[in-house]
């Protein structure tokens, strides 16, 4: 009666049957990492209101060093383009060199978590422990966050070593390491956030 | 430190002096037994595993989601009857009874019935009530055969059912939280709050927190890329936007809550600094955070009632929603402005006269694209055949009783009314009169619309029409009287008072709840005497409302593949245009096998072992919380490895099936409608 059929185009059916699934997975993982990165945006938040609450205790120009950042940083800096070669790899259908390649980025991405575990340790064992202050609490949640997000990836990427051994560089293979290196990728530039936030503007 | 295998769990966890709690706790078990025992007298354990515990189809797991709504709104309403009951009683010229000092609820139990009230309603009652009808109707709205990730929708519902069972198990194990379901601090902190209350909500909160996340990126995913050809954003269901714009909020705001328990959670847990008193803690911060999630968090309940009652104006009206463009506008405007306006929970705090205004005006300004919705419902039914349905009747209902709940809001948004308002029961007749039309009773509309495709036969009407107006006078009854006690000056959460001017009122408002309470028992006869009367309600055309939209297409209840062929969409109301271009029924060329995803049991362990590991939380039994977690974390493993996901529905299974659709279709073409039906059916040409 009221139906309006404003453009009537015809469309071949067979073309939209099939959706395709990595499409639909790829997109959806860059839903979640939107929606991740909210989760990281109220921990800066979080971090922002209370960075000056030192309580007495100490003040980021005493706690960090930035040369021993820097180092921590490269170790995550060149796993993620060790992650790209992987990729490229993938791509390329060389699936020994993938492997190669997957598992510099594990060993570098396990290099900055073992550095960072380094760092909380010792801030602890000198009294400097996320009780200390509120600057102290919304230091370790935020970083540490940060470093349980590398540490997921750790895993993931271990399971894909082997996923790749056993399955080969299949489509749904594929499809996760396409999306895992979208996480780690995602989690550097996390990364350059809390290096420029937390540690340089704490230190200048 | 002494160590104990059960963490703080001990015997003394269970309140067995506490007779009101303990009789809960019996009446809950037994009724849980009885349920327990009927699965295996009829011997349908293995049924329920493979048909329902398992399934991945996004229509069962809509009809679970709503299941646990209702078993849950029975819980909150409970809470409810105990409140208004209490506060009837509870003024102090009075004598308690059952040995409490004023009516019979003790303090204690007074503060975790409204703290579990409000908990349970918004995450327990309301959300999962939403995500099951948008299971239901959205992929079939959209022609599509699923939703993006079909086991993704499994773990969020089992995840959800998890949190809230730990919600129901803190009644008789342990306590729940005394903080408000706000669990605003310092009070939620360890220091003021002790005891293992404030950690089962925290952990409710996360769980379920988790779940929505995860419903919100699948339901994302889905209507961006799984349309129909031809359908055009522009072309889809309101429904579909506003599930749309739900999702949207769901992803932006979640996170947030996430962050804010979990906060709360490093504070009590390990003694960090976040929200204290002491070292620097910001407990200002705390009541930012929790309304950042907790306004949108109101218009995620609301936004997918305003879809379906578009659904059910344009329906039951036989027009094109008036004013659809203008009405998708709205339901965007509201979206964004609904993250501006957070401040406006606190205006008291203590923020600036300017701040203050910047937030009023902006909690004003939502009323705007709020308004234009009302007045494109009432244009869609201006010189429509209205059909008095139920589902009319809950959306009628609305319009009356939210406008006065929405004007009470503009009322609310300035500062200096607020500044005497706050806190008041002024304030809790607000949100409920906004709430409880603009949510709940859009629920229910929904419920009753869908309930034909969802089971294949309809709800009797004559029940739902009395259910009806037993909720709309119990509603007005119950929280009118509020408004008034507001006005007089009675705060909240008060388990008694002083003033004898205030008890009248509550007695009313009590009455309201009694009226209430015969509306809910209604419908459950309703249900009961639906479900026996099953074969005189059967829906068998699918299409028992004359709809407009592509679910009516399917069977009801659809086939699992939900279309043998997919729907070209050629404008709004694609049924609509289906019908009258006589397409509508139309029987493909040829039928295709149909790849669809295979039951898996991971969903319903990873929902099994977040309960465990919530629990183990909740009393520090860590090594439990430690092994639930790496059993977690094994089972998404276990399932990635996984890549057999799916199984394939032949051409001819799929012909076998649709033919016996036809065969159906064609009897109810001859058959006249029977019984108690409102208006004739439609009669597809086949």
């Amino acid at each position: 009666m009221t139906t309006e059929v404003s453009a009537i185009d015809s469309v071949p059916t067979e073309e939209f049957e099939h959706h395709d699934a990595v499409e639909i997975q790829i997109f959806g993982f860059w839903v979640y990492l939107m929606s991740d990165l909210i989760l990281f945006s109220a921990l800066f938040a979080t971090f922002a209101v209370v960075r000056n609450n030192y309580a007495g205790g100490p003040t980021p120009k005493e706690l960090f060093d930035l040369r021993y950042l820097f180092g921590e940083t490269m170790f995550l800096l060149f796993s993620s383009a060790a992650c790209g070669f992987t990729m490229l790899a993938v791509h390329g259908d060389r699936k020994k060199l993938a492997l190669v390649w997957l598992a510099i980025t594990f060993l570098l991405g396990l290099g900055f978590v073992l550095m960072e575990i380094n760092e909380f340790h010792g801030m602890v064992l000198d009294g400097s422990g996320p009780q200390r202050s509120a600057f102290l609490s919304a230091f370790f949640t935020l970083v540490g966050t940060h470093g349980t997000h590398v540490t997921f990836g750790l895993i993931w990427m271990a399971v894909m070593i082997g996923q790749v051994i056993v399955k080969g560089l299949t489509t749904p293979v594929r499809s996760r390491l396409m999306r895992l290196s979208m996480f780690w990728h995602f989690l550097d530039v996390v990364w350059i956030g809390i290096f420029t936030i937390v540690y340089m503007m704490g230190v200048i | 430190m002494d160590f104990n295998v059960l963490g703080k769990l001990s015997l003394s966890a269970i309140p067995y002096d506490k007779p009101i709690v303990i009789t809960a706790v019996s009446g809950a078990t037994l009724l849980a037994l009885v349920i327990l025992g009927l699965i295996t007298y009829y011997r349908k354990w293995t049924y329920l595993y493979k048909e329902w515990l398992t399934s991945l189809d996004h229509k069962r797991i809509g009809i679970m989601y709503i299941i646990l709504a209702l078993v849950m709104l029975l819980r909150g309403f409970s809470d409810a009857i105990l409140m208004r009951s209490q506060q009837s009683l509870a003024v102090d010229t009075m004598p308690g009874i059952l040995g409490a000092a004023h009516g019979y609820l003790p303090p204690q139990h007074f503060d975790q019935i409204f703290s579990a009230h409000g908990t349970i309603m918004i995450i327990f009652m309301a959300m999962p009530f939403l995500i099951g009808l948008m299971n239901i109707a959205m992929p079939q709205q959209i022609g599509a055969r699923d939703v993006a990730f079909p086991f993704m929708n499994a773990v969020s519902l089992w995840m959800t059912t998890a949190a809230a069972l730990l919600v129901m198990i803190s009644l008789g194990v342990g306590e729940f939280s005394k903080a408000g379901w706000s669990g605003y601090t310092p009070l939620s902190e360890k220091q003021f709050s002790p005891g293992t209350g404030v950690d089962y909500w925290i952990w409710a909160f996360q769980i379920a927190g988790a779940a929505s996340l995860m419903t919100g990126i699948n339901f994302l995913t889905t209507i961006i890329k799984m349309r129909a050809p031809g359908m055009k954003f522009m072309r889809m269901p309101l429904f579909v936007w506003t599930t749309l714009f739900t999702n949207v909020l769901m992803i932006w705001a979640f996170p947030v809550i996430t962050v804010t328990t979990g906060l709360l959670a490093l504070d009590r847990y390990l003694g960090m600094h976040f929200f204290t008193n002491t070292m620097g803690g910001d407990m200002t911060m705390y009541v930012n955070l929790f309304w950042i999630w907790g306004h949108p968090e109101v218009y995620i309940l609301i936004l997918p009632a305003f879809g379906i009652y578009s659904e059910v104006v344009a329906t039951f009206s036989g027009k094109r929603l008036f004013g659809y463009t203008s009405l998708v506008l709205a339901t965007a405007v509201i979206m964004i402005l609904s993250f501006s306006v957070w401040l406006h929970h606190f205006f008291t705090m203590g923020a600036s006269p300017s701040v203050n205004l910047f937030f009023s005006i902006a909690t004003m300004m939502i009323a705007i694209p709020t308004g234009v919705k009302i007045f494109n419902w009432l244009f869609t039914m201006y010189r429509g055949r209205i059909r008095f349905t139920t589902p009319m009747y809950w959306t009628l209902g609305f319009i009356t009783a939210f406008s006065i709940g929405g004007a009470t809001g503009v009322l609310l948004s300035l500062p200096p009314a607020d500044f005497v308002l706050h806190n008041s029961l002024f304030l809790i007749a607000h949100f409920h009169n906004v709430l409880i039309p603009g949510a709940l009773f859009g629920f229910f509309a929904g419920y009753y619309y869908w309930f034909p495709k969802a089971t294949g036969f309809r709800l009797k009407e004559s029940w739902g029409k009395l259910a009806f107006w037993c909720w709309m006078i119990g509603f007005y009854l119950a929280f009118i009287p509020l408004y008034v006690l507001g006005f007089m000056g009675m705060p909240r959460r008060m388990e008694h008072y002083a003033n004898p001017d205030w008890q009248p009122y509550l007695i009313i408002a009590a009455g309201g709840t009694a009226v209430i309470l015969l509306g809910i028992i209604l419908q459950g006869v309703q249900l009961v005497v639906s479900i026996k009367e099953r074969d005189s309600l059967r829906d068998l055309t699918g299409d028992p409302w004359d709809g407009r939209t592509l679910e009516w297409a399917t069977a009801s209840p659809p086939a699992e593949y939900n279309f043998a062929k997919i729907p070209v969409v050629r404008a709004i109301d694609a049924f609509t245009d289906m019908k009258e271009q006589g397409t509508a029924y139309q029987r493909p060329d040829r039928y295709e096998d149909i790849e669809l995803p295979k039951n898996a049991p991971h969903g319903f362990i990873i929902g099994l072992l977040s309960f465990v590991l919530g629990f183990a939380l909740v009393w520090y039994i860590w090594w439990l919380a430690i092994l639930s977690f790496l059993s977690l974390i094994a089972t998404v493993i276990a399932r990635s490895l996984d890549d057999d996901t799916h199984h394939i529905i032949s051409a001819e299974e799929v012909e076998r099936i649709e033919n016996e659709r036809y065969e159906q279709l064609a009897s109810a073409a001859q058959r006249r409608p029977a019984g108690e039906e409102p208006f004739p059916e439609l009669v597809p040409e086949v």
